[in-house]
């Protein structure tokens, strides 16, 4: 069965490494500032003992004050796996920097998220609805749209 | 001698043979080898997520058996197991071991339709899905005895199953639990050398380990990389 890392152990080294990163770590995640995602998702990666070279699933959350994104990490090495979290705020152009510069299988989750949540991920190479038809209007899975 | 051909773009699908989940794909083909694939994803889509944001928790159940019509039982199982987790709710142990056994079982059926319907889309027409329908079938039967459905099982609750199993169900899992590996060595006689499959899938459209793991392949993808 694969361990599931303690967010807060992983999160004391992060803030270490990255000061002021890290927003709060619990035992079951990590929130992280979202100008250190694509640094600390590198990070994450390529430390030999971290080794987080697979990339399970991305998703959002809508709490209306702001979205949240959730990243959840396996190493197929060590198995081990943990929850990373940021949150992007603003309705009208929320945007996050890309990771599919490290794992490609976050291209069509993230125009998963674009489609249906409707936050922007730059540096994609390739962002477009992947669900819906282009010129849809709205991003249904927000709260707000009914 | 080679003789080149200039790539062209055709479009595969929606209406495609194998339309088991619709979907498109705009394929480059340069010959008869494919050089660029772009997939056009939607004509399934639903908006579940969204139809059951306004349902109560136990109203999402039946939802989740038709999110993937050969894991009805798989479907229930994972939704259920969160919802339990999120409200902190026991489960029975007997409820326990059932959910076990139908989640097996619900493996086997799928696996039995997935292989069947490859092999079918590779051009060995029927006989072989046959031989995998009779044992698929079977299990089809045993979900018919517990919960009175052959495709859409609405099994699970929050907090167990909605009934126990009747008698004769133990017997006839007994059975088919028997007869299985006689089954597998079956299938494993017209497959593992049967031409039409070898030839349209060894060596082909391979998917490096590395690139595999970074796309984020999984299950009998991620396997079959290595």
């Amino acid at each position: 069965m694969t361990l599931a890392l303690s967010g807060k152990e992983v999160g004391t080294g992060l803030e270490e490494k990255f000061p002021g990163s890290i927003v709060e770590s619990s035992q079951d995640s990590i929130l992280v500032k979202s100008e250190f995602l694509l640094p600390v998702a590198t990070y994450l990666k390529d430390t030999p003992e971290l080794d987080f070279n697979y990339l399970a699933s991305v998703t959002a959350v809508d709490y209306y004050d702001y979205f949240e994104v959730v990243y959840h990490l396996t190493s197929l090495p060590h198995n081990h796996s943990l929850v990373l979290k940021t949150r992007c705020y603003g309705r009208d152009n929320p945007s996050l920097p890309s990771v599919v510069s490290l794992w490609r299988g976050a291209d069509y989750q993230e125009r998963e998220v674009y489609d249906l949540m409707g936050i922007s991920f730059t540096g994609h190479p390739n962002l477009k609805r992947i669900f819906l038809w282009e010129g849809f209007e709205g991003h249904p899975l927000r709260r707000d749209y009914l | 001698m080679a003789i080149r051909t200039e790539p062209f773009v055709i479009n595969m699908g929606p209406q495609h043979p194998s339309t088991h989940g619709v979907f498109r794909m705009r394929v480059t083909l340069d010959g008869e080898v494919v050089i660029d694939l772009e997939p056009v994803f939607g004509y399934l889509h639903r908006g579940i997520e969204k139809l059951v944001e306004g349902r109560t928790y136990t109203q999402i159940i039946p939802i989740t058996d038709r999110l993937d019509y050969a894991a009805s039982m798989s479907n229930n199982l994972a939704y259920v197991l969160a919802v339990e987790k999120l409200a902190g709710i026991p489960v029975p142990e007997r409820a326990e071991y059932l959910r076990v056994i139908m989640a097996e079982l619900q493996r086997i059926a799928s696996h039995l339709l997935g292989v069947g319907s490859f092999l079918n889309d590779c051009g060995a027409f029927f006989t072989p899905f046959m031989y995998m329908w009779r044992e698929r079938e079977k299990i089809v039967d045993l979900f018919d005895m517990v919960c009175g459905q052959r495709l859409t099982y609405n099994y699970m609750r929050i907090g167990g199953v909605s009934h126990d199993v009747p008698d004769e169900f133990l017997v006839a899992l007994d059975k088919f639990v028997k007869s299985m590996p006689h089954f597998i060595d079956e299938y494993d006689q017209l497959l593992a050398e049967n031409e039409i499959l070898l030839v349209r899938s060894k060596s082909v459209g391979i998917l490096p380990k590395e690139l595999a793991i970074n796309s984020s392949a999984s299950g009998p993808v991620l396997r079959g990389s290595g």
